[in-house]
């Protein structure tokens, strides 16, 4: 009764279930191949933690969080490569894959002559980018732990933050794929992209830098993502993690919102 | 479905035009993109049960007509209600009870043709078994039953669409949108297209349809208006349309000699119009046989001579002229 009395424009009655009709028209694209995509963006961060993380880290020795405790290198690396892996995953299924649906195929068209809306397409994606985000981010915790870098209590809580942080860089994705204007300016997102996979306090803490620098680091969505998972697999949670936690949030907020504007402009005109 | 969505139940406040029985109803109706007017104010009543063609060359304003009707695309301006819903308000509602088989097929690629079905009813909340229901029906009647597992990619541009036009009917919509059905399509898979449309009408589906193809719309259209330029130039049956903007026959003439201007005095006053083509001309005339006989009794002897019924195509062209329009 109540969706008779409000009013229309802003009736979200059945938004959920038309956003999730979108994520199931991608599993029903699912083929053997997509696996190989699947095990090569899972192998990215183990490779990275064992070559760094562990094999670097046998010559730095033990780091020194902010708050005074002492950790071994592996341990300090090993969230980080999980946070860039829940960022990868998100953003692959975000970027390119959404920017060609979107622009080339124009599977959105289609859709979009259904009850389903722009924002509806959006969410729909999103968690289709969280689906293959959160088996990334699953096995690679369960390695973390096996290796001995953080707790199985820990992981558990883990999971949640990386699946926020998927949340957050998924918008972010679609959002800048909105705006991008050709396949050209997938190389600018990569480079920028493994800019902050580098400097975002993954294998170095951002006090390692100059004052300025480090400013610019702690803004970065990464670097908020690398310090909520950090904190949780060391055990080393305090009120900053609340920051992280209320930008990631607002980094999803404006990236749904922005996404789904510019959709409806551009496929709505 | 939602019984609370219906059309006919929902208080929205919005009127409904039971007396008119208007499906669609747009009044002054406009769309501008930036300072281009592609729609410039048109009046357009479709009725239950009917099939209505928009006819007219490329940029006349056919295609935005239809994505405003199709609630993707926002009027600037004027009245537009669809099943006595405004679609800026209610676009989901409206959408839910529309068929849209846009211009350029839009299929899903990366799936099969039974997919593609399936996963559209999914769209509009069908369930799954009820889906594959409806998905197995629609294979069957736009006969694509052996190439139902088939992906889209490798199917003929009249199989896929076909397969669009069945997409359009999964959710067994009330009002079914075709832009420009049958354009690039060949002869045989045309006929499929128009005899599928054609049951479609007789099952009561009610038919909106833009092509420049006068034949098609001789075919398939009750009523239909012409538009040029942005604006409703003519409005009718197909019968009324001839009889009013036409004669009766067109008598074609064609002479030998290089240029037919040279013979336009000497056929003055025969009919009501003559036109001047490069290779021949044409005589609007209520009887091609009278025509026919004065010209011989002029001496006029021509190369070729051509009496046939006028058409819609005489219609269209003479009301949007001869002029290529890109």
């Amino acid at each position: 009764m109540v969706t008779l009395v409000m009013p229309r424009l802003i009736s979200f009655e059945g938004t959920g279930r038309r956003a999730a009709s979108v994520t199931e028209r991608n599993i029903a694209t699912l083929r053997s191949a997509y696996w190989v995509v699947m095990i090569s963006g899972f192998l990215e961060p183990v490779l990275y933690l064992l070559s760094i993380g562990v094999g670097v880290g046998a010559l730095i020795g033990d780091i020194t969080l902010p708050g005074g405790e002492v950790v071994g290198y592996a341990e300090f690396v090993a969230p980080a490569m999980l946070a860039a892996s829940a960022m990868t995953g998100a953003l692959s299924e975000t970027t390119f894959n959404f920017f060609g649906k979107m622009k080339f195929v124009r599977l959105y068209e289609g859709i979009l002559a259904t009850p389903v809306r722009p924002i509806e397409i959006a969410l729909g994606e999103l968690a289709w980018a969280m689906v293959r985000g959160v088996i990334y981010s699953a096995a690679f915790v369960v390695i973390m732990t096996l290796m001995g870098l953080t707790t199985w209590a820990r992981a558990v809580v883990m999971l949640p933050a990386t699946f926020l942080v998927g949340l957050a860089f998924g918008a972010l994705g679609m959002a800048v794929s909105t705006i991008i204007r050709s396949w050209q300016d997938f190389d600018l997102i990569a480079g920028g992209q493994f800019a902050l996979f580098l400097f975002s306090g993954t294998f170095v803490p951002p006090t390692a830098y100059p004052d300025v620098l480090r400013w610019l680091i702690e803004v970065t969505p990464l670097y908020r993502s690398v310090d909520l998972v950090r904190a949780l697999s060391t055990g080393t949670l305090g009120w900053l993690q609340l920051v992280d936690v209320l930008y990631l949030l607002a980094l999803l907020a404006a990236g749904l919102t922005i996404a789904g504007r510019r959709m409806a402009k551009q496929l709505c005109k | 479905m939602d019984p609370t969505n219906h059309p006919a139940t929902g208080s929205t406040g919005t009127t409904l035009h039971p007396a008119e029985g208007s499906l669609i109803h747009a009044r002054g109706l406009i769309k501008r993109f930036g300072d281009f007017t592609a729609v410039d104010g048109i009046d357009v009543d479709v009725r239950r049960g009917e099939a209505f063609g928009f006819l007219g060359p490329n940029g006349a304003g056919k295609s935005s007509t239809m994505r405003m009707i199709g609630c993707v695309s926002p009027p600037t301006a004027g009245v537009l209600e669809i099943l006595g819903l405004d679609p800026r308000r209610d676009g989901p509602r409206i959408r839910a009870k529309l068929g849209v088989c846009p211009q350029l097929d839009n299929l899903d690629l990366e799936l099969t043709v039974r997919e593609n079905l399936t996963t559209y009813a999914r769209f509009f909340g069908i369930a799954r078994k009820e889906a594959r229901r409806r998905a197995d029906e629609l294979i069957e009647f736009v006969q694509l039953t052996e190439r139902a597992d088939s992906k889209v990619e490798p199917l003929s541009g009249g199989m896929r669409r076909r397969l669009t036009i069945a997409r359009a009917l999964v959710n067994q919509p009330e009002i079914v949108l075709l832009d420009e059905p049958t354009t690039g399509l060949d002869p045989q898979a045309r006929h499929l297209v128009w005899e599928r449309l054609f049951r479609l009408k007789q099952q009561g589906v009610t038919l909106v349809l833009t092509t420049h193809y006068m034949d098609e719309a001789e075919q398939l259209c009750d009523r239909l208006v012409v538009m040029d330029g942005g604006r409703i130039v003519a409005e009718g049956s197909p019968r009324t349309l001839i009889e009013r903007y036409s004669t009766r026959e067109v008598v074609e003439l064609r002479f030998d000699t290089a240029g037919q201007e040279a013979y336009a005095d000497k056929l003055a006053g025969i009919g009501e119009r003559l036109e001047v083509l490069p290779d021949r001309i044409l005589l609007y005339v209520a009887d091609g046989d009278a025509a026919t006989a004065e010209v011989q009794r002029r001496s006029l002897s021509p190369a070729g001579v051509l009496v046939r019924r006028s058409g819609l195509e005489d219609v269209f062209l003479h009301l949007t002229g001869r002029t290529l329009v890109d």
